[in-house]
């Protein structure tokens, strides 16, 4: 009787399976649609993280509505500019160019460009501080005469 | 003396970009609903389930729109201030009770006093999501043509009333 109560327990956990989360057997095709979408989206509560990967409530809910509105037929452009218009440019993980992104997307550009030109600057003036030496044709003799003493010996 | 100047300046240049930095908040999403008509719903109210609320029946009014959780532990240290504002009749405040089981809402409501003319409950979350809620809890600041003029992130506090909203909704009303 006591075994029998041990192994009725130990089964117990086995009734408690609760199936897998209906909507994402549901269509595996729309999920990994979705998942793609949400790839590039940013969670609003934790912003390290992408929509998909987030276990916040928020991306629960936003992962939801994104699912909706691709089985209403939504195009993923129109999903995107349906988060933008609620929670801003914020939600995208790449920001579009606009006036005040201008920095962002051409800042490092200019950066690279600044420097190059600094450093054109900065040999063209080194040059110009190297004197020119000048030689009398008995300097160069006797250079020559330095540099090759072979001839002498 | 002439080296040290570009150094330097760049010195100055990078310290004064960390120095803004840190008075920003990485965590605020401007809100791109500034400006914008608040977004149109019709719940159910909190204390009366038979009832609806709509935002436009305040329409010639300026109003708060308060979203706010019994499981909300921030809501817990604006809702003085809340209280406070709501019996000095400046502005009449609603409430989005966000994601919350109506019996919780509501005894809540019981022990912590209510600042709400009326409370709506969005129990799913829907509403939240058309209003951008990303961090209960928010406070919208609507205008009587029905736009959303101000969104406060995270809880009302005493300085934020009184340097934001309250002069903005004098000006509000005034128009």
């Amino acid at each position: 009787m006591k075994n029998v109560l041990i192994l009725f327990i130990c089964l117990l956990p086995g009734f408690a399976y609760g199936g897998q989360a209906k909507d994402l057997a549901d269509d595996p095709v729309l999920e990994k649609r979705m998942i793609g979408l949400a790839e590039n989206l940013r969670c609003l509560v934790c912003q390290n993280e992408s929509l998909a990967s987030s276990r916040s409530e928020l991306a629960n809910d936003l992962r939801q509505e994104v699912r909706e509105q691709m089985q209403k037929g939504m195009s993923d452009q129109e999903i995107i500019d349906y988060l933008v218009s609620r929670y801003g440019d914020y939600v995208l993980f790449d920001p579009p160019v606009k006036s005040y992104t201008l920095l962002l997307w051409y800042g490092p550009f200019a950066l690279l460009l600044a420097g190059l030109a600094g450093l054109i600057l900065q040999l063209r003036k080194r040059k110009n501080k190297i004197p020119e030496a000048h030689l009398s044709n008995e300097d160069v003799k006797r250079a020559a005469d330095l540099l090759n003493p072979s001839k002498d010996l | 003396m002439m080296r040290f100047i570009w150094p330097f300046v760049i010195f100055v240049v990078l310290a004064g970009f960390l120095y803004v930095g840190l008075h920003l908040n990485p965590r605020e999403v401007p809100s791109p609903l500034i400006g914008k008509p608040a977004p149109v719903f019709n719940l159910s109210q909190l204390h009366d389930p038979t009832k609806q609320f709509s935002p436009q029946e305040m329409k010639g009014q300026v109003w708060l729109l308060n979203v706010w959780a019994s499981w909300c532990v921030s809501c817990r240290v604006e809702h003085p201030v809340l209280l406070a504002l709501s019996r000095q009749n400046i502005v009449p405040i609603y409430g989005l009770d966000y994601k919350d089981k109506r019996e919780a809402g509501l005894a809540w409501l019981q022990e912590g006093g209510n600042p709400y003319v009326i409370s709506a409950s969005d129990t799913d979350g829907r509403i939240g999501i058309d209003y951008g809620v990303y961090g209960v809890p928010e406070t919208y600041v609507i205008d009587k043509e029905g736009v959303i003029r101000y969104k406060q992130i995270g809880p009302v506090t005493q300085l934020s009333l009184h340097e934001k909203i309250l002069p903005l909704i004098a000006e509000l009303k005034a128009k």
